[in-house]
């Protein structure tokens, strides 16, 4: 049986890891990487929770309940336009400024 | 100690050392995109090992597979190789930020771990997670949520082409 608060740590950590990537690296390409690592320690923990609670927990149309499945499917379609549009932003910024380096994105900082 | 925990810290430990080498190390930026295939497929591992085979499947098709791809393409055409920003910022504000974050997720698991741990899970019958299972769910419970991802898809496909064609003016 594997252990399951284990499981949550492990999903802590990467998001922790891509939370210091995100705030730290200034390659937008990076960026939108660690962006990914997030999303995926929470797909970690929605599926870990699925597993700890499913056998306890029932829907009506369904003998064993698959939400935090469903959710993790839900997060990986809105990585997958996610990633579509940042990229599209990122070519649209080398065609403007020739560089991926956000910080010559700052036209509306103040 | 059963076949099935030796797995799960492998892929953790895997899962573990390519992002922070995403992270921290490396510079050169398709090295980068292969490291966070490694996590994504160990992260696929432990979905598995947790009863969720569809949703391994999926997360190796759509990770591994397109999302993956789609980054190294755009890494290929703008020729970006390498990553010379210098150091990276610094990190005086947002250490702080950080560090807290990352003490309460310590706090908590640890405050769970030693509150007796999580409730040990019931057992689930054959199928959980298999496709079978995932499609009566996605198709009856979760009619409403598929056809909003349908959406979702359309509005990033178009918004994309748009943000990305040349300007024609």
């Amino acid at each position: 049986m594997i252990p399951y608060d284990h499981v949550l740590g492990l999903s802590v950590l990467l998001f922790t890891i891509g939370v210091i990537g995100a705030l730290t690296r200034r390659n937008l390409i990076v960026i939108l990487m660690c962006l990914e690592l997030m999303l995926n320690a929470v797909n970690l923990a929605f599926v870990g929770f699925n597993r700890m609670w499913a056998g306890s927990v029932s829907g009506p149309e369904t003998p064993v309940a698959l939400d935090g499945q469903v959710f993790a499917l839900m997060v990986i379609t809105v990585a997958a336009s996610e990633v579509a549009v940042g990229l599209a932003i990122l070519i649209s910024l080398v065609r403007n400024r020739d560089s991926i380096n956000v910080e010559d994105a700052s036209l509306l900082r103040w | 100690m059963t076949a099935e925990i030796i797995f799960f810290y492998a892929f953790a430990v895997l899962a573990l050392a390519s992002a922070l080498a995403m992270v921290t190390f490396l510079r050169n930026v398709v090295a980068g995109v292969m490291s966070l295939v490694v996590t994504m497929v160990s992260l696929s591992g432990i979905f598995v090992l947790l009863g969720a085979e569809f949703v391994g499947v999926i997360q190796i098709m759509v990770y591994a597979g397109a999302i993956m791809v789609l980054l190294l393409f755009v890494v290929m055409l703008l020729n970006l190789e390498s990553d010379d920003f210098g150091p990276p910022r610094s990190l005086r504000g947002v250490s702080k930020l950080v560090g807290v974050l990352a003490a309460i997720a310590v706090a908590a698991s640890l405050g769970v771990a030693l509150s007796g741990g999580l409730p040990a899970p019931a057992a689930v019958p054959d199928g959980f997670g298999g496709t079978r299972a995932m499609g009566r769910a996605l198709f009856s419970e979760f009619v409403m949520p598929v056809e909003t991802a349908g959406l979702l898809l359309l509005a990033a496909i178009v918004g994309a082409v748009i943000l990305a064609k040349k300007r024609i003016d």
